[in-house]
């Protein structure tokens, strides 16, 4: 299929369509309100359902159901609506149920605003809800990766009955690049979903969908059974992106989603001036690629990670680096999307010896 | 070869437009290309600007700092936008609504009177494409007949516009040129 322009936004709700999602139940926000808008016209085309519901609480408790009947499902928000699904989606986890959802970021928190940010790292890989879960979490870069990425979210989410979400950023959602829909053959190592409530069939047992657990032992069970899957997944499912890190180079830049692609300019104009600086670019967040991070910061002298958040996915990079290497950081929040130029100034900073600017306090 | 464009005005100009028409030329001609809008909140008749890279190379950062090349549809744009091209770029001022021009001498500066011209042609809404028609006389980013192919294309399903679009993205490309 040839090339097409299309937003970000776009992309991701043809993708999800190319991944056989007939069901979205969500509420517009911006900087996503073209994903909804589009599903709205192209569910039906391919005898779907798009419903908007009265808000993103009951939407994530429509997601809960209809996954229940094994149904692939998606749902997309931004930073605020994603804090109101997250009840129904610790419900879904400790439901082991198999969702989409999408977080094109926006400033935070409260209400924020509308500009790009990457605020809800920590939100989105650490602690969505309560319960001990985890989302699988892939952060695109480009449009087509975007396009790419959410089918494999289908199938990680079948794979896993777990909810995998698409972290994005406003500016990622609102860009158009050319995208290719890829005709991929549908992925037969899938398990049958015999869990699903469809009804009951004799002989066979019967489906419940629950999360609650009043005895112990039980609950702590179910507990270890969704950890087992995590570790599965640190195991099978991590991605990652290196760039110019053939060669030598004394700064290491770690980066992902939107970010990630302005850092590529920014490697690329230091190039022109005769320094060589690496760039590793997470996809997975989580589960994350710790050890490979760790291998490719052992070239450089010092590790520079570079967000628009006031320092989340640091954390990690910590993790990471046990000490081994200085950590540099640069962050621009609310907004704010630093440019190569802005970036390559605190890399010349900091090989220099000196602290990144704070410009921020200024 | 990259070429980098923030076009600006005030909205209903028809900026955004301008810039998807130049990325869909790039795209037509298998180059790669990226547009990025300003989505922030703004009010009827505010200012309105996007962000287009063509090139012959995967494209990085859409963020661009210093341009090489500016499309200025408005005054507040040549006040805000004038001043972060790049040295040796290109600034395009459209004339019927700019008065005043930008006292950098390290660029190339041009000027087309958009508005005048597209009133010429029988609607001053098609100023966007005159300028856009001026704008690849100048930079020579795509082809004349790749631009003319996704006007034709993008008008298709609105023809009582399909032949003064034409007609001024042709005009503003031979007063350019």
């Amino acid at each position: 299929m040839a090339k097409v322009l299309m937003k970000g936004n776009e992309a991701l709700a043809e993708g999800a369509i190319r991944a056989g999602c007939k069901l979205f139940f969500g509420y517009p926000i911006t900087p996503q309100s073209e994903i909804p808008e589009y599903l709205s016209r192209r569910l039906p085309e391919v005898g779907g359902c798009y419903l908007q519901a009265e808000s993103e609480v009951a939407a994530s408790n429509m997601l809960y159901g209809a996954a229940g009947v094994g149904e692939r499902v998606f749902t997309s928000s931004s930073s605020p609506g994603i804090s109101l699904m997250a009840e129904g989606l610790s419900y879904i986890a400790g439901a082991q149920l198999p969702v989409v959802v999408l977080n094109m970021v926006r400033g935070g928190p409260g209400l924020g605003g509308i500009l790009p940010a990457q605020s809800d790292y920590l939100q989105a890989t650490k602690g969505l809800g309560h319960g001990d879960f985890r989302l699988l979490v892939l952060a695109p870069s480009t449009v087509q990766e975007a396009a790419d990425l959410i089918v494999d979210a289908f199938d990680l989410a079948d794979k896993y009955r777990n909810p995998v979400m698409i972290l994005g950023d406003g500016m990622l959602g609102q860009m158009m690049e050319p995208v290719e829909f890829k005709d991929r053959p549908k992925s037969k190592d899938l398990p049958p979903k015999t869990w699903a409530a469809t009804g009951l069939v004799p002989g066979k047992k019967k489906s419940i969908i629950n999360s609650l657990y009043l005895d112990p032992l039980e609950l702590e069970a179910n507990s270890w059974e969704l950890k087992a899957k995590y570790d599965a997944m640190a195991r099978d499912e991590l991605r990652w992106e290196q760039f110019n890190c053939e060669g030598e180079y004394d700064v290491l830049i770690v980066a992902y989603g939107s970010m990630a692609r302005i850092c590529k300019t920014t490697i690329e104009l230091l190039k022109k001036r005769g320094v060589s600086v690496g760039l590793f670019r997470p996809i997975t967040v989580f589960p994350y690629p710790y050890k490979q991070l760790s291998d490719a910061a052992q070239k450089a002298k010092m590790v520079f990670c570079v967000e628009m958040s006031t320092g989340q996915m640091l954390d990690d990079v910590k993790i990471a680096l046990e000490g081994s290497r200085p950590i540099h950081f640069y962050g621009r929040t609310g907004g704010i999307v630093p440019s190569p130029e802005e970036v390559l100034r605190q890399v010349e900073r900091i090989r220099n010896g000196e602290e990144v600017d704070k410009v921020w306090e200024r | 070869m990259t070429t980098e464009l923030i076009v600006a005005g005030f909205g209903g100009q028809g900026v955004l437009l301008f810039g998807k028409f130049l990325a869909l030329s790039g795209l037509k001609e298998g180059k790669e290309v990226v547009w990025i809008p300003s989505y922030g909140p703004e009010m009827r008749g505010g200012t309105c600007n996007c962000t287009v890279v063509v090139s012959e190379d995967p494209i990085g950062s859409p963020i661009i700092d210093s341009p090489n090349t500016v499309v200025v549809m408005n005054k507040p744009s040549l006040a805000k936008f004038g001043p972060r091209v790049s040295p040796d770029g290109l600034l395009l001022i459209n004339s019927s609504l700019i008065d005043t021009t930008s006292d950098r001498t390290d660029i190339r500066i041009e000027t087309v009177p958009a508005n005048d011209i597209a009133l010429e042609l029988g609607n001053g809404k098609a100023a966007n494409m005159v300028a856009l028609g001026a704008y690849v006389a100048l930079t020579k980013v795509v082809k004349f007949d790749t631009i003319l192919d996704v006007v034709k294309e993008n008008f298709a399903k609105k023809k009582e516009f399909l032949d003064l679009n034409i007609r001024a993205v042709k005009k503003g490309y031979e007063l350019a040129s």
